[in-house]
């Protein structure tokens, strides 16, 4: 690397948020040219720092160089004068322009009073190719994959003149084919003089991505690496702050009798199109069955017909060799169905209750929590007293609102809930999202625990390495259909995520 | 800025409302040239300064504790109700309408009855609402408010077209009910100054505890709070979302008309025609907003409306100011409870206890493993 310049340098950041230091004191370098991965636990710190950097927050101390001078980046403003764009996780775009319109919006071209689109297209025309950013500038958003517009997004962001590029877990939203492409894009923004923050919680990207990794952990630098320095547990143990263990034991269960039956399974979404086209799959106790899949090709629906929150217009879903088709909730969960939410602020708690009144959310209705409608808030405190106990939920009290705890904890609430029900079949959408590596890990045991006792798993996962770690069998939805279906040591990322694109597979042993 | 738990900051803020709002009127009478000490001095002293004045504050005060539940039941399921005065007449007309056309009836018989027959009229105005909104989803502020109207000419059809002439003194008075169908005591109101304090208040104090029990100790309230604060995790959790509309609703109305109800067989002791909406549904529903909802808070709140009513005809006889200053007063005070949010911006909330000891624990575990 010749000619080596830092284009940023933080200095001794310090954030402070009511005396609860997000950021305490950290340094972050970053040189000309080149892809920095930040690394760091949900909580960690990330956000906040390029929160600073991009003029959103103002830092309580420490001082930030842009190329060499000093600046104060005030507001979004300053950061975007100084070429400084970031690409957000959840997209800012309008579904009902066009990419052109997107990109320019807020910058428009003029002629006049009229808009001159003629010029912004050949400016956006010789990016993208200049970058190898292939999006038709003419399409609507709306009818364009994730993976193109988060390229509209980095066009976004180079149209308006950046050179310093953050990006926000970018790979979220994309298969495993769409991240190679995007690190190829990557690695050509770098080539072509553009300096790069890549934000991360995804050690095997930073290996394949990035040159250099800065690693923050609650609110502190740990250090900054040579990628090809560190291997993955060390980066692990880094983030962490201790010997992480990166692989499972799953030991061999005997599988049980069938608990879940679904045959045929047609349901329409909320507007009304067909979102789940014929599903058919088994599931026996002490069995977990991934479902993996891009969001949005019928998850939702899948989950939300077991459990009775969506109506299903034709097919049949067998739970203990009962039909529970088209049942109300509260039939499907006394028939056995322990349901942990994808969106756990949204359907598993109730904010502002108490924790003790989110435990007994499932069975305040049943004896001893009730009697002839009166409640017995002595039970269920005990019992909340019990379930904070047995799942490990930091809380100084039962009688706090759950919206005291973090995301963590609340999800413990709601994973105690359902667990403690001694259902038979529990259905696990996204049980870990946007939870840090100690919780996930507990999650994980738990659920093969469950599994041990010769319970059934239903695990819906947008992360493909969850769905690998914990399944025995793995489907693929796409488009409402199953793509595939596969056993996780007899597949591959790579066959994973072509099923998940909807091509199907040659000769699957259907089990 | 304070510091604040959220616990003081629930009681600070309505305070400051309250005193702010008795400061604005404090102004616009030194404006208009009033002595506001004189003002509220006259005001408190005629409200709380005799006998009468007290048993008059507590009368005005038993129909807004019940319209104020009322509105709080229903706010509690996410509903916000403000068919309050509709459901509140037609409760008044139709327990005068009982107590009327049934004279010879026993007290122990005719009272109840009465009271039933005002709680189900006005259950059945806001269940028209309730339903509308479960079933179709309507807005409830509309059809509410609207529905206002209709029982408003409604009445005044039924009672001059529809109820027997025999019942009436003219076109737009009933006859006074008999003592077997009234809530007046007499002992009660000789007691207290010849006021028109009726037993609406023993009820009235009745409704609050009833409303304190059905909100937090049964699976019903329970329900409709869980429902009212999130709706998708009610449904996850196997409740449904239309039966708690309908039945908050149901319950919401029956305090209404119990104000109304209140109104006619305790302190006017007939049904008179109407000619807009009735004042305790508007004032019902300010009194649950600074009461914050809570029992305690609506049974204060309705006592401070009645001080300033009351107390507002002494300022007028006493101090000799404009009744409309001493509604500037009341509306000012209300005012300041609609802008709550901003009052309660002046207050940081201290780090609950909670957050506090989990971010020292992550802490000392960081030290731990360096």
């Amino acid at each position: 690397m010749e000619n080596v310049t830092n284009v940023i340098e933080m200095r001794h950041i310090v954030k402070d948020f009511n005396g609860f230091k997000a950021n305490d004191d950290i340094n972050l370098v970053l040189r000309h040219g080149e892809i920095l991965a930040l690394l760091g636990e949900n909580g960690a710190g990330k956000s906040t720092l390029m929160s600073i950097l991009s003029g959103l927050l103002a830092p309580t101390a420490g001082e930030i160089l842009v190329r060499g001078h000093q600046v104060d980046v005030k507001n979004p403003t300053i950061a975007k004068n100084l070429g400084i764009g970031m690409v957000h996780q959840h997209f800012m775009l309008m579904d009902s322009f066009t990419v052109l319109e997107n990109i320019i919006l807020g910058h428009e071209t003029t002629k006049g009073p009229k808009l001159d689109l003629k010029k912004a297209r050949t400016q956006i025309d010789e990016l993208s190719k200049r970058y190898g950013l292939n999006v038709d500038p003419n399409k609507r958003v709306g009818d364009i994959t994730v993976a193109q517009q988060q390229r509209v997004e980095i066009l976004k962001v180079l149209y308006r003149g950046a050179d310093i590029l953050i990006f926000d877990e970018p790979t979220a939203v994309l298969t495993p084919q769409e991240i190679t492409e995007f690190i190829k894009i990557l690695k050509e923004l770098a080539k072509e003089g553009k300096s790069i923050i890549l934000i991360t919680h995804k050690l095997e990207e930073i290996k394949r991505a990035a040159d250099r990794v800065t690693v923050i952990r609650a609110g502190k630098s740990v250090g900054t690496f040579k990628v090809a320095d560190v291997t993955d547990n060390n980066l692990a143990e880094l983030m962490v702050g201790r010997h992480v263990n990166m692989r499972l034991t799953k030991p061999a269960v005997e599988l049980g009798k069938t608990i879940l039956n679904v045959t045929n399974l047609q349901v329409k979404n909320k507007q009304g199109i067909v979102a789940l086209k014929g599903l058919s799959f088994n599931l026996r106790g002490g069995e977990i069955l991934g479902v993996a899949g891009i969001d949005g090709n019928g998850q939702d629906e899948l989950v939300e017909a077991i459990t009775g929150l969506q109506h299903v217009n034709a097919g049949k879903i067998m739970v203990n060799g009962r039909d529970l088709t088209n049942q109300k909730v509260r039939k499907i969960t006394q028939g056995g169905v322990a349901h942990i939410p994808a969106d756990r602020q949204k359907y598993g708690l109730i904010l502002p209750f108490s924790i003790a009144d989110n435990l007994a959310l499932q069975n305040y209705y049943q004896k001893p929590f009730s009697r002839h409608h009166i409640l017995h808030h002595d039970v269920i405190n005990q019992h909340a007293q019990q379930l904070v106990k047995k799942f490990d939920i930091r809380t100084t009290g039962i009688n706090l609102p759950v919206s005291d705890l973090s995301g963590g904890n609340q999800q413990k609430v709601i994973i105690a809930r359902e667990l403690d029900r001694d259902s038979n079949l529990i259905i696990a959408f996204q049980p870990t999202r946007g939870l840090d590596v100690g919780a996930i890990e507990y999650i994980h045991k738990q659920l093969l625990e469950e599994r041990a006792k010769g319970r059934a798993i239903l695990l819906i996962s947008y992360e493909l390495d969850e769905i690998m770690q914990l399944s025995d069998r793995i489907i693929v939805l796409h488009d409402g259909n199953i793509s595939g279906e596969v056993k996780p040591e007899e597949t591959s990322d790579e066959e994973l995520g072509l099923l998940m694109t909807g091509v199907k597979k040659e000769g699957t042993a259907l089990a | 800025m304070l510091k604040v738990t959220s616990r003081t900051k629930r009681i600070l803020v309505p305070i400051i409302s309250i005193l702010a709002g008795f400061l604005i009127g404090a102004v616009i009478m030194l404006i208009w040239n009033y002595n506001p000490i004189q003002a509220y001095t006259s005001m408190f002293a005629s409200a709380l300064g005799n006998m009468n004045g007290i048993g008059e504050t507590i009368r005005e005060a038993t129909p807004l504790i019940f319209t104020a539940i009322g509105f709080a039941i229903a706010s509690s399921a996410g509903f916000f109700n403000i068919g309050l005065p509709g459901q509140a007449q037609a409760g008044w007309l139709a327990s005068i309408w009982v107590v009327l056309a049934n004279p010879n009836l026993p007290k122990v018989v005719l009272l109840p009855l009465a009271i039933i027959t005002g709680i189900i009229a006005g259950a059945i105005v806001a269940g028209i609402a309730g339903w509308l909104r479960a079933q179709f989803g309507t807005n409830e502020v509309i059809t509410t408010i609207m529905l206002n109207y209709i029982v408003l000419y409604s009445c005044q059809y039924l009672m001059q077209q529809v109820m027997p002439s025999s019942l009436r003194l003219d076109t737009d008075t009933t006859k006074t009910i008999a003592a077997n169908g009234s809530l007046k005591i007499d002992w009660l109101s000789s007691f207290f100054g010849d006021s028109r304090i009726n037993a609406g208040i023993f009820l009235a104090l009745i409704a609050v505890v009833v409303y304190w029990y059905l909100m937090k100790k049964t699976t019903t309230g329970f329900e409709i709070r869980s429902v009212g604060t999130n709706s998708y995790a009610s449904r996850y959790a196997g409740m449904s979302t239309k039966k708690n509309i309908m039945l908050s609703m149901l319950l919401s109305g029956g305090f209404a008309g119990l104000g109304g109800v209140v109104q006619g067989l305790g302190t006017y002791q007939n049904y008179f025609t109407q000619t807009t909406s009735l004042d305790i549904g508007w004032d019902g529903l300010s009194v649950a907003l600074l009461g914050g909802s809570t029992a305690v808070g609506i049974l204060l709140a309705a006592l401070l409306f009645s001080i300033l009513k009351i107390g507002g005809l002494g300022m007028q006889t006493i101090a000799g100011i404009p009744y409309e200053i001493v509604s500037i007063v009341i509306a000012a005070i209300i005012f300041f409870i609609a802008i709550q949010y901003v009052i309660g911006r002046l207050f940081k909330d201290k780090q609950s206890p909670n957050l506090a000891a989990i971010k020292k624990e992550v802490q000392a575990d960081n030290g731990r493993q360096k």
